[in-house]
């Protein structure tokens, strides 16, 4: 998938998708994991993607 | 109006292509990255799809994923949530799936595809695959049946289609799944699970049923066809390695040594046996409700259970159903073409125009391809410039006892190779079966081959009513042989007297329904061995090149690809 800052804007756009989904279902428990969920994922991406990886890396 | 479906990400990724609700391309993946069982976002298929349509992605009115990623994720967190500390390591694995690709989907068809957000949609998992079965059948109206493994939270459903409405019922819900209890016998006798489901229902003729009483203890089947799991004896919703538990060993003593798979050990052959009494019990009592419950005369039938043809046998005799259709890509890779189908007819109402009357919707090479490849390759071949001289050669070979790889027009949709990538041979020479297992196929020595029988003969060599015809078409009915034709036919005939037989039609098939009627003149005999055009563990060739690679590195005798045959020299 390209990288830079459409990719970002497309990431956002589903992660506001998904919220929006655990809202109309009443899945409000479900926020703040999913939340933390996705700072790892990001941080996953960012890992795979950048040279700061080897630093992430030594943070877990 | 040009719709995409696609499926990717579990089992078999697949794309397909719809032009104003009329059927265009379908493939899966893994014909064209050669991994077979490929899962991963169907790039090649797509981009197949798209040729074949002669468009460009900016010119597809919508793309629509066969089912709805966040759904899943939420089954998947609180399924695993229920059950910690055991599925950490499973939460752990899947989380890391999902955050990096699962979830993102429509970011990667946006992408990938440069259309806008609103134009990529979501089908439900079940939907898809009731769509894939109904729009598809020939019927105006009938019951709907769906079975699989889990999509999002259904692992079963029933419903009715009537013209363009379709409508799901009834639901069974994770993790009570007759697919997961399958899959959790086929990983407990040594396969692979998702793809020795199979082996599963070939070895299981060989066995008595005589565990079925232990099996009724870990699941309970009722008569509205619905089904409990005592999840104490399963693994799977809480496990990323096993899917039965200690306790199940318990019941049912060691696994199966993987390492022995080809071998036929009794006990656990009873095992196969006593599993596909269970599920075919369960299957036929779920087909029995969704005919009841809709009040329709004819069937519908898709999801990776609906593969299974012996049980499909049993449902066309132990139901009302006056018509069973099931469609060839039962699995997931068909619910990218139910997804499609859904769009157009579920949501924008579209009235229906298209029958799957045959599977062949894959790619093709051209005769100057074919040509230009050996030529290039420097392999020496004959060309036939008449069709008749060629299939007079190919049964002489097929008659002489010799096994011919056959390549010819688009590739088939589905896992079943139905005449067109396909490895043939005589079906009267009782040393075929092991022949052909052995030294072309490289399996497991007791699974049975298909005949491809002309469909005038089917009714003499089968016991075939008129109402199995349409599931026999696409090799999806196992019906017994006649008992006096098992000699006649001994490479086909399964040890218990039965064969997954294909009824090859004229208007559907032309040319190698021409190839069986001359080796019928020429032996008295209107069926041939019909085994798919691969080796064990690789996916079905698709181009001339990959046919040759294959005819190189197994024992067959000869390839005949368009008007082209390469024969093996012997000692070459």
């Amino acid at each position: 998938m390209p990288r830079g800052w459409d990719g970002v804007r497309g990431r956002l756009s589903v992660a506001g998708s998904l919220f929006r989904f655990l809202w109309m279902y009443r899945l409000w428990w479900m926020i703040p994991l999913v939340s933390v969920l996705l700072v790892f994922g990001a941080l996953l991406l960012v890992a795979q993607q950048s040279a700061i990886a080897p630093f992430i890396y030594t943070l877990f | 109006m040009h719709i995409l479906g696609l499926s990717c990400f579990y089992h078999d990724a697949a794309a397909v292509i719809l032009r104003d609700g009329l059927l265009v391309a379908a493939a899966e993946e893994e014909r064209f990255s050669r991994k077979k069982h490929d899962n991963r976002y169907p790039t090649h298929a797509i981009r197949f799809c798209l040729q074949q349509a002669g468009i460009a992605a900016s010119d597809l009115e919508y793309v629509v994923f066969y089912e709805k990623p966040f759904v899943k994720f939420e089954r998947i967190v609180k399924s695993t949530l229920q059950t910690v500390p055991r599925s950490l390591r499973l939460f752990r694995e899947a989380m890391g799936s999902w955050l990096v690709d699962k979830l993102w989907i429509q970011e990667l068809i946006r992408q990938d595809l440069g259309l806008p957000g609103d134009r990529i949609l979501f089908a439900d998992h079940h939907q898809s695959h009731a769509a894939s079965a109904f729009y598809c059948s020939p019927f105006d109206e009938a019951a709907v049946l769906t079975l699989d493994g889990v999509g999002e939270w259904s692992c079963g459903t029933i419903g009715w289609g009537r013209g363009s409405a379709l409508h799901l019922s009834h639901e069974i819900r994770f993790p009570h799944s007759l697919g997961l209890l399958y899959s959790t016998f086929t990983a407990f006798l040594g396969f692979e699970v998702n793809e020795g489901e199979y082996k599963v229902m070939g070895m299981a003729p060989y066995g008595t049923p005589r565990y079925v009483d232990k099996i009724r203890r870990i699941v309970r089947i009722y008569d509205d066809g619905s089904l409990w799991l005592d999840l104490r004896y399963f693994a799977f919703h809480r496990s990323s390695e096993r899917s039965f538990s200690r306790k199940f060993l318990d019941l049912f003593g060691p696994p199966r040594d993987p390492s022995r798979a080809d071998q036929l050990d009794p006990a656990y052959c009873d095992v196969a046996a006593s599993i596909q009494e269970v599920a075919e019990t369960a299957i036929v009592t779920m087909a029995r409700q969704a005919l009841q419950s809709s009040g329709m005369e004819r069937l519908c039938y898709a999801g990776g259970v609906a593969l299974n043809s012996v049980a499909n046998w049993r449902i066309l005799q132990e139901t009302p159903a006056k018509a069973l259709f099931v469609q060839p890509a039962a699995g997931d890779s068909g619910g990218a073409l139910g997804a499609a189908l859904y769009v157009y007819h579920g949501l924008l109402n579209r009235p229906r125009r298209f029958v799957m009357e045959h599977a062949y919707w894959g790619a093709e090479a051209s005769e100057g391809q074919i040509v230009g490849f050996l030529q290039q390759s420097g392999i020496p071949f004959e060309r036939f410039e008449r069709q008749d001289a060629l299939l007079d050669r190919a049964v002489e070979l097929l008659k002489d006892g010799r096994v011919v790889g056959w390549l010819q027009g688009r590739f088939e949709w589905g896992p079943r190779a139905l005449g067109n990538r396909s490895i043939l041979a005589d079906p009267r020479n009782p040393q075929m079966k092991e022949i052909v297992n052995r030294k072309i196929k490289f399996r497991e020595p007791f699974r049975p081959f298909a005949p491809s029988v002309l469909a005038e003969a089917g009714s003499r060599y089968f016991e075939l009513p008129e109402r199995s015809r349409l599931a026999a078409r696409f090799m999806l009915v196992v019906p017994p042989i006649r008992p006096e034709r098992h000699a006649e036919i001994p490479a086909v005939t399964h040890v218990d007297g039965t064969g997954r037989l294909q009824l090859v039609e004229e208007s559907v098939n032309p040319l190698y329904t021409a190839l069986i009627r001359r080796f019928e003149q020429a032996t008295g005999v209107p069926v041939l061995l019909n085994t798919s055009f691969n080796l064990k563990g690789e996916p079905i060739v698709n181009t001339p090149q990959e046919a040759h690679a294959t005819f190189q590195r197994s024992e067959m005798d000869a390839l005949v690809m368009g008007p082209c045959l390469v024969e093996k020299r012997i000692g070459a």
